[in-house]
């Protein structure tokens, strides 16, 4: 009967055979169990996480203990339905109490959670604690619901799993757009004429269900686990809710069978928390790597945003120095460069590598071979037009700010210096037609055109007339 | 007109919140298509007044008809857009999801939204120029955006009474002008529209009509009789403190008593 046990001494593949294979009956009960209460706990997730009431689902797991022990009592049996029943009642009274409180008192709901979730627990406990010291209660294994222990799983425990999970598909399909409206806008469902407190219960009711049957497996603590981290993973994934549901409950079903699979290979680590490890890890996983969310492509857009900016301020800098001189030359020191964008040599030998990688420019040896500051850098004229374009965003956007926005001249240079990166074509055509194509920045500095972009040099006349 | 047929008639509606009196024997009757303010200092009570017209707020005396109808039956004529702070933007949802929640009271229960609905929908948001963000998520806007989103799920509901709650709140001048466009468009159309609003400034440019509120009804009429110095100072000045002191003390008093 013990999955675990069962499969000591036979080598991986033939477990992991076994397991996949599905012939044993241990087996068989085991993963119909866990896919049930995979789907249908990631499905309540779904609800209960978008709601922002993850600590509901624990209040609930808790304070259906008591009703777990009462029930156990009036039946002396485990497989009963007077548990399921006592636990439903149970749930319902702390349900019950959480509102009563928030309507009644000053209590915010955090802490009425917090209350109803350890005072039930304790009633719990010590009911749980007398029934072990019964005749009938040494071997009933009623401890199984403090901590969870799926060996010993019955056909009619994986029975009530899946009309639970059945009944939890069924209902939140029929009335998923009534749940949809009174979860976002409970005051608009309320307007619409739908019975917002009655919707409600009927979704505690049916969270109840999917903990009570998970109970017996991961036990009261690690329950909410189920029902949060798939929810939680698949709302990284993706910000539609029929989408996250269905995400929320496959990720329950793969951290269930994945979970249980470990512990088929004979680790004699128990099933619950494999299962919730399971899941913590699908969660770090999806967290991390995610292809659009996740924090390591956040991480490479950041770092990209940051070269980008870093180029654009070389390219700037190149043109300013070409502008230092009135244009007579058309290369650059790179000592003089980096003195100008104001970082060490070796930084701005790194810079000039990233500007010719790009096509910016060519890197030309400088007449003293061992000293790099003498190297010089020209443009090419893809380069070129990027370094006027650049210097023509941050030239226009301080004339904008200095002519429109009426801001002084001499604050207007840092805010450009952010900005220059950012502008769009769209937004510079807007200014340029605002400030009627202007050729000189606030500072007397000439402002490049699209036509100096284009011929590949500024005139030198056109520089010199201005002063 | 049959006085039973009044967009909205309000009996001396009386709210308390947490024993505390918000609200004191209302009464008013609201003609046909007008586009009419709510107008009076923070604590007023002015959305509690529209909270308790849709009875998201239970009162405790008084009675609402709208279009002569009480109770739940008669809100299928009434689109109620909430405050946007009241809602949680990130929940998953698109703007298109939002605005085809305007449709679900006429698609009733069990069934799904129709292609007909769909299509409402669309042409909701177009009116109010977010047809290009239609598969955005919510948290993704601007409040003037979002604010926008909700008055689309307004005009899908295709109700002949709006209640607005605070529509002009923290949002872009752009979307101001967009909205009150919008409002009087509605108002030609023959809807009669309730609006919460704070802004002094432009209370009388706005609305035909105006309802001075500070906890009981100061005024309603013609904005040009009602948004005078006279009566704004009677809702904003402190001549009604005394007023609300002694109603608290009475109602502290009577809960002793009970």
């Amino acid at each position: 009967m013990d999955a675990a046990q069962v499969a000591d001494g036979s080598d991986l593949v033939s477990k992991t055979l076994r397991f996949f294979s599905f012939s044993d009956h241990s087996v068989q009960v085991v993963v119909l169990g866990v896919i049930f209460m995979g789907v249908g706990c990631g499905l309540m997730g779904g609800f209960v996480v978008t709601r922002k009431l993850s600590l509901f689902g624990d209040t609930l797991s808790h304070a259906v203990l008591p009703g777990v022990a009462v029930g156990f009592l009036w039946s002396q049996s485990k497989n009963s339905i007077s548990i399921v029943v006592g636990a439903m009642i149970a749930g319902f009274l702390g349900v019950l109490l959480i509102s009563l409180i928030k309507k009644s008192t000053k209590v915010g709901l955090d802490s009425a959670l917090g209350l109803v979730l350890s005072g039930f627990y304790a009633v719990g406990i010590c009911l749980l604690t007398r029934i072990q010291k019964l005749e009938f209660g040494n071997q009933s294994g009623i401890d199984r619901y403090l901590f969870g222990q799926i060996t010993g799983l019955s056909a009619a425990d994986v029975w009530s799993m899946g009309i639970s999970c059945l009944l939890i598909a069924l209902i939140t399909t029929i009335f998923y757009k009534e749940i949809l409206v009174t979860g976002f806008d409970p005051g608009f469902a309320h307007s619409i004429g739908l019975p917002v407190d009655l919707l409600q219960y009927l979704l505690w009711m049916l969270l109840a269900f999917s903990v009570i049957t998970s109970l017996q497996v991961v036990g009261v603590i690690l329950v909410s686990a189920l029902l949060i981290i798939p929810a939680a993973t698949a709302s990284i994934i993706t910000q539609k809710m029929k989408a996250l549901l269905i995400w929320s409950a496959s990720l329950g079903m793969i951290a269930g069978v994945t979970g249980s699979y470990i512990s088929f290979l004979g680790s004699r680590l128990p099933t619950g928390p494999l299962i919730v490890l399971s899941s913590t890890l699908l969660f770090v996983t999806v967290l991390f790597l995610h292809y659009e969310n996740g924090l390591f492509i956040q991480w490479i857009r950041l770092r990209g945003k940051d070269r980008k900016i870093a180029l654009e301020n070389t390219l700037k800098a190149v043109y300013q120095e070409l502008e230092a001189d009135n244009f007579f030359h058309d290369t650059v020191k790179l000592g003089n460069l980096a003195k100008r964008r104001r970082i060490s040599m070796p930084e701005m030998y790194q810079e000039s590598v990233h500007l010719v990688r790009k096509d910016f420019a060519f890197l030309l040896r400088g007449e003293n071979q061992t000293l790099p500051s003498d190297n010089t850098l020209s443009l090419t004229p893809t380069g070129w037009s990027e370094a006027c374009r650049i210097v023509r965003n941050h030239r226009l956007w301080e004339l904008y700010l200095t002519n429109e926005v009426q801001y002084p001249a001499d604050h207007v240079h840092e805010d450009a210096e952010k900005i220059e990166h950012v502008l769009g074509d769209e937004t510079v055509r807007k200014i340029e037609r605002i400030l009627s194509n202007p050729r000189k920045d606030p500072h007397g500095k000439l402002i490049p055109s699209q036509q100096d972009i284009e011929q590949g040099y500024i005139d030198r006349r056109i520089a010199k007339s201005l002063p | 007109m049959n006085k039973s047929l009044l967009p909205l008639e309000v009996h001396d509606l009386t709210v308390s919140y947490n024993r505390k009196p918000v609200l004191y024997g209302i009464d008013l009757e609201i003609q046909e298509g007008g586009l009419i303010g709510i107008i009076g200092p923070n604590g007023a009570g002015k959305s509690t007044l529209i909270k308790s017209i849709m009875g998201i707020i239970p009162s405790n005396g008084g009675w609402v008809k709208i279009f002569g109808k009480k109770g739940k039956k008669s809100y299928q004529r009434v689109g109620y857009v909430p405050q946007r702070e009241s809602v949680d933007w990130d929940f998953p949802v698109s703007v298109l999801d939002v605005v085809l929640m305007g449709r679900f009271g006429h698609a009733g229960w069990l069934k799904r939204t129709s292609k007909k609905d769909k299509k409402i929908a669309h042409e909701c948001l177009e009116k109010v120029n977010m047809s290009p963000f239609a598969d955005r998520q919510i948290g993704k806007l601007s409040g003037g955006q979002q604010q926008r989103v909700f008055l689309a799920r307004a005009l899908a509901q295709e109700s002949d009474l709006y209640l607005m709650d605070e529509p002009f709140a923290g949002v872009d001048a752009v979307t101001e002008n967009a909205i009150i466009e919008l409002l009087r468009e509605l108002k030609q159309k023959g809807k009669t529209l309730i609006v919460v609003h704070h802004d002094l400034s432009n209370a009388k440019e706005y609305f035909d009509q105006i309802i001075l509120l500070n906890m009981r009804l100061i005024a309603y009429g013609d904005a040009n009789t009602t948004f005078t110095k006279d009566l704004l100072q009677k809702t904003y000045g402190g001549r009604l403190t005394v007023f609300t002191e002694i109603a608290d003390q009475s109602a502290k008093n009577s809960d002793v008593g009970h």
